[in-house]
């Protein structure tokens, strides 16, 4: 595959956009992935699945920050180009 | 010739938005005119391989290492840990030398005015950029990976080729900082991978060429793709390591660093494809492939794989050394991988 950066980005913007949208009570707690249900071991190794709710829950935050208008224009801007 | 002066004196007030203003700019370029050096330090990016890597003495031991520059006499301009004797320097001395010294080199003290705001706008622009730069990564820890010499990229070049005869592979430790590749051959360093990039870059075009398959638009694409897959591996590698919290002591700069060493493999092996055809080509491939698999596994196997003798958390599940090991055993199969795509279509 040829890629360029631009393709790169287009992606980047795609996969978090994918992530950011996953609703957290529709969703994420039907399959038992919700934060509620991750407060578990207070070991320090907290395991795969929490640490991966933890990331989807932060990617979700930060989305809902000032990154969300942002990342809206700018896809629309790239996915139309 | 007013003009400009009094647009040089404009944007120089606009730009200086510390307390210090631009006299003490002045006063700094002065010293630094004094004192101009023959040969500034800068950095490596010359020319590709063509340029002596600095072989410099044996230094003393400590972080001087890095930040002295012993190929010139002036305080560095680059390197930031020498601003403040600058401006120590630049008190007392400026009443003595200031006026008669820089009047000296211009019969027209407008021109000199002119040299000094202009220079004190260059430099301010330089401040500008380098303090945007070190919002973004810490140029000091990006030195460390460029100090190296000539003896550490030739061992390190046949360790990545023949890496079955090297026994130690700890990267060895100095007061808890880790030693630069000048002193450690273990060391990873980003100079062999960004050299190695542009020579690949290059006799990509070259291979190209030869098969009078060759616009530069290609040159382009072909540095893009190398490019977005460095990142890609490098983001899989960071995202796989913080899931598993592997507590390493793997930066960012340490990922780039050996995910870039597969372009040394790169290039042998499109230099065997198009010395010796189509078998050279794959012979070259499969030696190298298991040279590289071997130098990962066994580079990473110290740094993620826990050590034996240190077991402070007991409680780790079982599951962790298997799936840290899958880790290094996936990064290690990932490079032939991706040495096979980004090189099978140069060598027909």
């Amino acid at each position: 595959m040829a890629f360029t950066l631009y393709s790169l980005i287009q992606a980047a913007i795609l996969c978090i956009n994918a992530v950011a949208v996953l609703h957290e009570e529709r969703f994420l707690s039907k399959i038992g992935w919700g934060v509620d249900q991750s407060v578990g071991g207070f070991g320090d190794e907290p395991g795969i699945k929490v640490q991966l709710m933890n990331l989807i829950r932060s990617v979700r935050t930060v989305m809902r920050g000032a990154c969300f208008f942002l990342l809206r224009i700018f896809s629309h801007l790239t996915v139309s180009g | 010739m007013n003009v400009t002066l009094i647009l040089a004196c404009l944007l120089a007030s606009t730009f200086s938005k510390n307390k210090f203003g631009a006299t003490q700019k002045i006063n700094n370029i002065c010293i630094k005119n004094k004192l101009t050096s023959p040969g500034v330090m800068d950095l490596p990016h010359q020319g590709y391989r063509a340029t002596k890597p600095r072989a410099r003495a044996a230094p003393s031991a400590g972080d001087s290492v890095l930040f002295d520059d012993t190929s010139s006499a002036a305080p560095g301009m680059n390197s930031q840990g020498f601003y403040t004797p600058a401006y120590n320097m630049a008190g007392p001395s400026n009443d003595m030398q200031g006026g008669p010294g820089v009047n000296n080199l211009f019969a027209d003290p407008m021109a000199s005015a002119a040299m000094m705001y202009g220079s004190s706008l260059a430099n301010q622009g330089k401040d500008m950029v380098n303090k945007e730069i070190n919002r973004f990564m810490s140029v000091n820890k990006l030195k460390y990976f460029f100090a190296v010499d000539t003896r550490y990229v030739l061992k390190k070049l046949m360790i990545l080729m023949f890496p079955y005869t090297h026994q130690d592979w700890e990267v060895r430790y100095h007061r808890d900082t880790p030693l630069t590749p000048r002193q450690d051959v273990n060391a990873p360093d980003l100079y062999i991978p960004t050299m190695a990039f542009i020579t690949y870059i290059l006799l990509a075009g070259m291979a190209l060429g030869i098969q009078k398959r060759f616009s530069p638009e290609v040159l382009g694409l072909c540095a893009s793709t190398a490019l977005v897959w460095i990142i890609i591996e490098v983001l899989v590698m960071l995202l796989s390591l913080y899931l598993l919290t592997v507590h390493s002591d793997l930066s960012t700069f340490d990922l780039i660093a050996y995910s870039g060493y597969k372009y040394v493999g790169m290039i042998f092996t499109v230099l065997c494809g198009l010395m010796f055809g189509s078998d050279g080509y794959y012979v070259a491939l499969a030696w190298s492939s298991c040279a590289l698999m071997f130098f990962i596994v066994r580079s990473l196997k110290m740094k993620i794989l826990p050590s034996i003798s240190s077991d402070s958390m007991g409680m780790g599940s079982n599951s962790k050394p298997q799936l840290r090991l899958y880790i290094t055993v996936a990064t290690a199969v990932f490079q032939p991988i991706i040495i096979y795509w980004l090189t099978s279509h140069l060598v027909r």
